[in-house]
């Protein structure tokens, strides 16, 4: 349109109303307003109990806050967090091409594996793992006990668990995407891999990315069932404190607000791989 | 002129269901052949089959002078690994009813991805040639857009830019403009006929009659799996000989 003809449609405030265009009254909506006084006091006398109870010690939550034994057993945290995902993805990943393969016998075994590391819970596979010596006395010549450290078992079990639900999450970001894409790609000659990489791997994310972040963070928290084989994480630190000072409660905050501190950093994380993997959507922009 | 597409005796089943049953085609390099039937008459099939997207049951198929998907010996056909099948795709250009562009790529990298990838061409020489070709659809300026940014018929031109970014020697169409808005379906029309114009061999399946008697230099008409009639477009369109390609015919116009 030119700027002749735009200039031609009067403005809406130009054009004479006519007297009788009745006028819209919203409702009032007292319910919504009875509710939102009710929760929002609730919430207040819950802030304040917690603000006023002395038993919460926040002096002794700050004293601890930043101390080495605690800082080391968040670092330890991170990195197992770091470690089990990475891992736990790409056995997640493989364990996804299996149950998407041609081949009946990986897809069979694909499927074992899920159900499988889906049925056992993490506590009772973390201590299957630590006591596996009584399993396999030996291996390769070695004895058993000495070759995993509570950390190399930590690690084991939780990649074992994890790569369990992330082969699901990988399967439904994969069956997400369009058949027809990947018939364009093969019509167009691009090697499995290429379409893979190039083609299914990027429009899979945009649904592989939201519940892997709710991955990511289960699994931070998840860390903390290490503290039962004696791995000093975040908990399990915290606890080595209280257990000598007898003040669990005000350790306990300590740990919980490291955990909320990461998780809220880990929330906006996703935020932007979310925006990422959102080219040439609507959601982008 | 040589036989670029000779399809023999090919059969195809999805289940207990034929969908092609005995087919037999011949197209000669540098002419356009439409494909008319009603739904189900296997033409989409036929046309999958041509670029081995579909593997057929029985029968050959050669496209200019190379039996697609198999290697013969004797009297056996055995199949080739999927590395020659895509090398022998990269020959032949498919264009889709959907269009399946690639939604998370700028129409550029669309138009590129299979000469630099599957071809392995230099970038530079790539890129230069997809802008003449997106020039060449109309879409000279829509090079950095997304798909999705693009109505109907634009997004269909550029996929018939990205399917002759691999200079093919053959052109397959299936049903083309059967997604598009009515007012939409010109636009693609016309860069279709513009490469008939220009000598490239097509097979288009379609439902634009109009669009057959004008460009097609064969009609094929298809029903259950077969071939009931072809011929040029005055002899199938203007006096068809078989009963169901009349009562097909008195349908559609």
């Amino acid at each position: 349109m030119s700027s002749d003809t735009l200039a031609k449609i009067p403005a809406a405030s130009e054009i004479p109303e006519p007297a009788d265009v009745p006028r819209i009254v919203p409702q009032r909506r007292y319910g919504q307003w009875a509710a939102a006084v009710v929760v929002l006091a609730l919430l207040g006398f819950a802030v304040n109990s917690v603000l006023r109870n002395r038993a919460f010690q926040w002096d002794v939550v700050a004293d601890h806050f930043t101390s080495d034994s605690v800082l080391r057993g968040l670092w330890l945290t991170l990195w197992l967090t770091a470690v089990v995902m990475v891992l736990g993805f790409a056995l997640g990943t493989l364990l996804a091409a299996f149950r998407l393969s041609a081949n009946p016998v990986l897809r069979a075994v694909g499927r074992g594996y899920v159900w499988l590391f889906r049925s056992i819970p993490i506590l009772v596979q973390l201590l299957l793992w630590f006591n596996i010596g009584a399993l396999y006395p030996q291996v390769f010549g070695v004895r058993t006990v000495n070759l995993l450290s509570p950390v190399a078992v930590a690690i084991i079990g939780l990649t074992l668990h994890e790569a369990a639900y992330a082969a699901e999450v990988v399967r439904g970001g994969i069956l997400s995407v369009d058949r027809g894409q990947i018939e364009a790609a093969q019509a167009l000659g691009l090697s499995r891999w290429r379409r893979w990489r190039r083609i299914v791997l990027p429009q899979a994310m945009r649904a592989i990315v939201p519940p892997a972040g709710n991955m990511l963070i289960g699994t931070l928290k998840g860390t903390s069932i290490v503290s039962v084989i004696a791995v000093d994480d975040l908990l399990f630190s915290t606890q080595l404190i209280y257990h000598r000072t007898y003040q669990v409660i005000p350790l306990l905050m300590v740990a919980t607000l490291w955990y909320a501190v990461v998780t809220s950093l880990l929330g906006i994380g996703q935020h932007y791989v979310e925006k990422h993997y959102a080219r040439g959507t609507e959601n982008a922009r | 002129m040589s036989v670029m597409v000779d399809i023999r005796s090919v059969h195809k089943s999805f289940g207990s269901l034929g969908v092609l049953r005995g087919v037999d085609l011949q197209v000669r390099a540098g002419e356009v052949t439409v494909v008319l039937g009603p739904s189900g008459s296997g033409k989409s099939t036929l046309l999958r089959t041509i670029n081995h997207l579909e593997k057929v049951d029985r029968g050959t198929i050669s496209v200019d002078g190379a039996l697609m998907g198999y290697r013969r010996a004797g009297d056996k056909l055995y199949e080739l690994p999927e590395r020659e099948v895509l090398r022998q795709r990269t020959r032949i250009g498919f264009v889709f009813q959907g269009f399946n562009l690639f939604p998370h790529l700028t129409v550029l990298d669309n138009v590129i991805e299979a000469p630099l990838s599957a071809l392995r061409r230099p970038r530079a020489q790539v890129v230069e040639s997809a802008h003449r070709l997106l020039e060449r659809v109309g879409l000279g300026d829509k090079a950095g857009a997304y798909p999705r940014q693009l109505s109907g018929g634009q997004q269909q031109r550029v996929a018939i830019a990205r399917a002759l970014a691999l200079e093919p020697r053959l052109l397959l169409f299936d049903e083309p403009t059967s997604a598009l808005d009515p007012e939409l379906v010109g636009e693609v029309l016309d860069v279709i006929r513009d490469l008939a114009a220009r000598g490239t061999t097509m097979i288009v399946v379609t439902h634009e009659i109009a669009f057959a008697r004008e460009v097609a230099d064969t009609v094929v008409f298809m029903a259950e799996g077969r071939i009931v009639e072809q011929g040029t477009p005055e002899e199938v369109l203007g006096a068809p000989r078989e009963e169901r390609t009349r009562a097909f015919l008195a349908k559609v116009l």
